[in-house]
């Protein structure tokens, strides 16, 4: 018998912030997934908005490759504001 | 959208009132408008024009850095301006993606920038002469952006909100960049000093400017303040920018080319001249020194970059077809 497929659960847990990944669960559809999420994610007031995503739709980079793909952006610390030594009395900046 | 509502019935403007009364009830109690929400016409309008502006104006502003990409004196500036570039790239890239949520499309953003329908910031219209000017830019150009966009985190809508979060946060480093290679510049020789002098003296009104006109010729603004997509008078930001600025350019030792610059002790802060909008409008109309370089180059890199494009669909395509083998 074929599963249900699966559904990432993304929530919005106030207003004007972003959503975040809490779980994920299986439904037949995405209606039936935003349900379900509602009644497993926000018992307890957690959100104000839902989204579902099918799992099988998300790309993800691969582990192994965590080096190479964020290991280059270690030596670049110009990119950081801290990275540029300022008077003391140099204000807003 | 609520065309759909009038192939059921027409609503009477007594029913849309009371939803207009809600979402500014809304707005008024600091709650964010995300993009499902029901909004009227004339916001999602207005917001779709100042959202793209806004990204237009990123994506421009690389030109006249980009221009010194090669030119820049060591390894260290040079990648320092890299990321700076590559920043803004990516600042266009959120902003698109926010008035994207509006129902806007990308490709009409594109074409209305790219025909010069649409307008980005009078800014980067002026050229960079000097190596002195991508300090100056930092300093000032992206000074007067920050003051701008750190009210707008907490503009009314979600999406526009959260993108300047992530920009005002990456803006930092521009500014702190660009005053940190001033200071070396101060510190230099005579004639290192003197290009730095000379890039304030060009870019010190133009920065004026980003503010936009004087609050009693800014059209829309009463309306856009009530819904919270402008949070400040264009007046107010200029003039706590010049107060941010004068004892800034004291430090550097550098003269801000303006001689009716003084401290009103009666009102706490700098008064200082008038600001010339004959030239400001006619940079808005295209008649400023790199309108048209700025918009040949930016359509030439759609243009000459349109194999890439290509070529990235031809793959999709072909691999789409061999898993479906």
């Amino acid at each position: 018998m074929s599963e249900w497929p699966l559904w990432e659960v993304f929530i919005r847990s106030q207003h004007g912030l972003a959503h975040r990944h809490v779980g994920s669960l299986h439904a037949p559809t995405s209606e039936m997934a935003v349900c379900n999420a509602r009644d497993v994610y926000t018992r307890r007031n957690e959100g104000v908005s839902i989204w579902v995503v099918k799992s099988a739709d998300i790309s993800a980079s691969e582990p192994n490759n965590k080096d190479m793909l964020f290991e280059p952006s270690h030596d670049k610390i110009f990119r950081h504001p801290t990275f540029y030594d300022l008077p003391d009395d140099v204000d807003y900046m | 959208m609520y065309s759909q509502v009038i192939d059921e019935q027409p609503v009477s403007s007594d029913e849309l009132n009371a939803q207009e009364a809600l979402f500014q009830e809304k707005i008024d109690n600091d709650i964010k408008i995300e993009p499902r929400d029901w909004m009227p016409d004339g916001y999602r309008k207005t917001l779709i024009r100042q959202i793209s502006q806004h990204a237009h104006s990123e994506i421009v502003g690389m030109l006249p850095e980009g221009k010194w990409l090669t030119r820049a004196p060591s390894l260290t500036r040079k990648s320092i301006l890299l990321a700076k570039v590559q920043d803004e790239g990516g600042h266009g890239l959120y902003l698109y993606s926010a008035a994207e949520t509006l129902g806007v499309t990308r490709d009409e953003m594109y074409l209305a920038l790219h025909s010069g329908k649409a307008k980005y910031s009078s800014i980067f219209n002026y050229p960079t002469l000097t190596w002195a000017d991508i300090g100056v830019i930092g300093w000032l150009v992206d000074g007067a952006a920050i003051m701008n966009q750190v009210p707008l985190q907490r503009c009314s809508y979600g999406p526009y909100a959260r993108a300047m979060v992530r920009i005002c946060k990456e803006e930092s480093f521009h500014q702190r960049q660009g005053f940190e290679m001033l200071i070396t510049l101060c510190k230099g020789k005579p004639v290192q000093k003197a290009m730095a002098q000379d890039a304030l003296n060009r870019w010190w009104w133009p920065s004026l400017m980003m503010f936009g006109p004087p609050d009693a010729d800014s059209v829309h603004s009463a309306q856009s303040m009530r819904w919270k997509i402008k949070m400040n008078g264009n007046d107010e930001l200029r003039q706590k920018f010049v107060d941010v600025c004068v004892p800034q350019a004291e430090l550097l030792g550098l003269t801000i080319p303006d001689n009716k610059i003084i401290w009103n002790e009666e009102w706490q802060q700098h008064d200082f001249g008038e600001v010339n909008w004959d030239e400001f409008y006619n940079v808005l109309k295209g008649n400023g020194v790199c309108n048209r370089e700025r918009l040949k180059a930016r359509v030439d890199a759609w243009e000459d970059g349109a194999w890439v494009r290509d070529a990235a669909k031809a793959y999709a395509v072909k691999r789409q077809r061999s898993s479906s083998l």
